[in-house]
């Protein structure tokens, strides 16, 4: 197979950078395999349970960055205690111990804490980027060892996670020889900001590239920031409040204009603006918009403000922009690939700002829109039909009708023909999430059609077993699969075991799996973890003997290839 | 039993047709429970016709014989909200499984309450408690005042509507119970005592307090977050051990 010699074939794979290429590089034969395992250099696991860190060391000795997720997605919203799993610090640990060159870490979903982050700051001298979306469990102490210990940081970004802002003194901490920042972002930070130590790390980062502010930083401190970094590529507005006239408003005005490489925009987390009109000079160059986090910015503003995007490429937006506020939007951005409109009102049953009318209008209006998320109060079979018919390129497609079994609001009837519509006219289909009144029909068309379909998330959806059969049997690269509140059962989990194994996951919570199913599942297949997660009450499940009958509150099974974890609390019982 | 059927068509001036209804439903079940109605009869001999009518409803689902127009399934009445979970994030275990019952349910009995649902609509809890603390700045009514709450050695901070509860009694007992605790006792002067926890607060100046010296509306407006503070760090606020 070899003609080369091995250097040269390395030299070859070192052009291959994605993941999946590299996975099946490695099974062409032994030769390649050693080869690929040397030069790996950056590693994804998709679920740290999945492998641990030894055996991933022992693999992959060379690897310089490193990308874990931990909890399993429904996590964000609640369903996963706290205290489930998902920790940094074995990683860490094995990872110092070996002494492989890290030099980037990625983590979602993950627990981290101070003691951890210390750990990574002193163990890597050249450890440059790390990036942490969703994540919980440290402080901004935590923060302070990274900032003072990372000699070649180049990139801190925290996305959304839960941190206990001790309103300490993170940001001096960077010393004074640190001048290779490329992205700071801390948006998620609730505490007071150093302003001044912010300012000086600005003006001594010529390279800062993305700086994402958090609503503790005023509008004359981002005047001033912009001001002295015009060659920023994303900025994260944080306090937005301001007085058209005043002057700190004329300077932000001037700075701004000077951003000339500006193409991502986000933040206004603290905003009450009487106007956006700082920033239209640079929104022609706008690729990415993000004012997802801006509930106070009246729709009239957001719309004027994005009738001068006309290179957007992603939108993110609340859904207080209307249906008029998105047919100005897929008037204006005809290059928009990726859309999200989120809920303004949580609650429900408030005005209903977006409606099937907008997601149409999108539709039509922008043809390279392949990744939707949709939040809205109404859907009907005609929309979504209408839909698949003008944006057949859909990759993504996750609607979220936020009442539950709601059905098409027109006819009555449940949204089976409007979902099939969709994965039977977007063959490149990964990702869908269902929504609204659904029978099996639905399950069916999606097994019959959604060849590519590597992520399902279904809630409240299905009448019998058949549905989530429908899906296991026809989805063949079925990788995550979630479910929640929705009449499947034993018959359904155990039909096909072996299927499993082709999966990262499977999650069902509120469905009709039994204890005596699971516990079934994990006789047939050691090499799946199957966890029950059981809050209430620990030994009613023990204690009872109808384990046919005694449903499982919520289910989570994953394969892996070293069997059960040990870090798990009392109320998850792995069987 | 017969006698039973004829008190009840005499009683049933105005509304014979859910009677009659009534009485066939009653006619299958004393089928398969006659033991209950023997009962039932006795007490019927002894008491007024609305306690009937209470005892009725008990065992009778009337909603689902009630005559209506519409297609099964649609419900046009609004139905109660109902706070599931108000003080959690995560509802309590029952509360769970009433909307597990009540939303598998098929398509032909009556949708799910319009209850909140844990976890949905699945929006992250980052970007909702940045929804909910607008929604605070901007009605002071407050659809919840949500504050952090840590204890000194839990590597996780949690989250409680302070809105859910009318006093520190209520407040010191959902604490107690979310991070396995006790507080010891409060002494006005001397702060708690029994305790190695004490639990303070951050008010809007910036200081730390001891939860429990001021008022509860006054606390409710100027508490920022809470924490439960450990050992000697507590003994600064004056606290007895």
């Amino acid at each position: 197979m070899n003609y080369f010699p091995d250097e040269v074939t390395e030299q070859v794979f070192d052009f291959v950078t994605s993941h999946k290429d590299r996975n099946a590089i490695s099974l062409v034969c032994k030769s390649w395999y050693k080869i690929e395992r040397y030069s790996r250099q950056r590693v994804f696991i998709g679920n740290c349970y999945a492998i641990n860190p030894e055996r991933l060391l022992r693999r992959f000795p060379c690897l310089k960055s490193l990308t874990l997720k931990g909890k399993p997605h429904f996590a964000d919203f609640n369903l996963v205690p706290h205290e489930w799993g998902g920790f940094l610090q074995p990683w860490i640990e094995a990872l110092a111990r070996s002494h492989v060159g890290l030099e980037e870490l990625r983590l979602k979903r993950m627990v981290v804490t101070d003691e951890s982050l210390e750990l990574l700051s002193r163990s890597f001298s050249n450890f440059k980027s790390l990036v942490l979306v969703s994540c919980e469990g440290f402080t901004t102490d935590g923060l302070a060892s990274i900032a003072a210990n990372c000699r070649h940081l180049r990139d801190l970004d925290l996305q959304e996670n839960e941190i206990d802002d001790h309103r300490g003194q993170w940001l001096s901490c960077f010393p004074d020889t640190c001048t290779s920042l490329v992205t700071l972002n801390f948006a998620c930070l609730e505490g007071e900001t150093n302003l001044v130590a912010l300012e000086r790390l600005v003006a001594r980062s010529p390279k800062l590239k993305s700086l994402k502010l958090n609503r503790a930083v005023p509008l004359d401190a981002l005047a001033r920031l912009v001001a002295c970094a015009p060659q920023i590529v994303e900025l994260g507005v944080g306090s937005y409040e301001n007085d058209r006239e005043s002057e700190q408003y004329l300077k932000l005005e001037a700075a701004i204009k000077k951003c000339t490489s500006l193409r991502s925009l986000s933040g206004f987390l603290e905003a009450a603006p009487h106007s956006l009109s700082a920033f239209h000079p640079i929104c022609h160059n706008l690729t990415s918009l993000n004012l997802s986090y801006a509930a106070e910015i009246h729709s009239s503003h957001l719309i004027k403000l994005i009738q001068h995007c006309n290179k957007l490429q992603r939108l993110w937006i609340l859904d207080s922009i209307g249906d008029k506020g998105l047919e100005v939007v897929a008037s204006t951005c005809k290059e928009l690939q990726e859309l999200r409109v989120f809920p303004s009102d949580l609650v429900g049953g408030g005005n209903t700002a977006v409606t099937e009318d907008g997601l149409v209008a999108i539709s039509a209006g922008c043809p390279k829109l392949h990744s939707i998320l949709y939040f809205c109060q109404q859907m009907t079979n005609a929309a979504l039909i209408t839909v698949a018919k003008n944006c057949p390129n859909f990759i993504r497609f996750r609607l979220c009708i936020l009442e539950p079994n709601k059905p098409d609001h027109v006819t009555s009837r449940p949204l089976d023909e409007g979902f099939g519509a969709i994965v039977r006219a977007c063959k490149r289909l990964r990702r869908l999430s269902l929504s609204g009144l659904l029978t099996d029909q639905v399950f069916h068309y999606i097994g019959k059609y959604a060849h590519e379909l590597e992520m399902l998330s279904i809630a409240f959806a299905g009448d019998t077993d058949k549905g989530m059969l429908y899906v296991l049997d026809g989805c063949k690269k079925m990788r995550k699969l979630e479910i929640r509140d929705s009449p499947f059962g034993d018959a359904a989990l155990l039909a096909d075991v072996s299927k499993y194994e082709t999966m990262r996951s499977l999650w069902m919570s509120s469905c009709e799996v039994t204890l005596g199913g699971c516990k079934r599942i994990a006789q047939i297949a050691p090499w799946l973890n199957v966890e029950i997660i059981n809050e209430n009450d620990n030994n009613r499940m023990e204690q009872n003997g109808h384990e046919g009958r005694q449903e499982v509150d919520k289910l989570y099974l994953y394969r892996t290839v070293v069997g059960t974890r040990t870090d798990a609390p009392p109320f998850v019982w792995i069987l | 039993l017969y006698s039973l059927l004829t008190s009840i068509k005499h009683s049933a001036s105005t509304k014979p047709l859910i009677f009659i209804i009534i009485s066939f439903y009653i006619l299958s079940l004393r089928e398969s429970f006659p033991f209950f109605f023997l009962l039932q009869a006795t007490t019927l001999e002894e008491n007024s016709e609305e306690k009937f009518l209470g005892k009725m409803d008990e065992f009778v689902n009337l909603k689902t014989t009630e005559l209506r127009l519409g297609l099964p399934g649609t419900d046009n009445v609004c139905e109660e909200t109902e706070r599931v979970s108000c003080c959690n994030k995560r509802a309590s275990p029952s509360d769970t499984e009433n909307e597990t019952e009540s939303s598998t349910r098929k398509i032909e009995t009556s949708p799910p309450r319009k209850a909140q649902i844990v976890g949905w609509p699945p929006v992250r809890s980052y970007r909702k408690n940045n929804i909910q603390t607008k929604k605070n700045e901007s009605d002071h009514e407050g659809h919840g005042m949500y504050v952090k709450v840590s204890m000194d050695g839990a590597p996780y901070l949690r989250k409680i509507d302070l809105s859910c509860y009318k006093g520190y009694s209520e407040l010191l007992k959902a604490l107690e119970m979310m991070f396995k605790f006790s507080v010891g006792e409060y002494v006005e002067r001397d702060g708690y005592k029994g305790s190695d926890f004490v639990p303070t607060y951050e008010d809007k100046d910036g200081d730390w307090m001891l939860i429990g010296d001021v008022p509860w509306e006054m606390f409710e407006c100027t508490c920022k977050r809470l924490r439960i503070m450990k050992g000697s760090e507590a003994k600064g606020l004056g606290c007895g051990v």
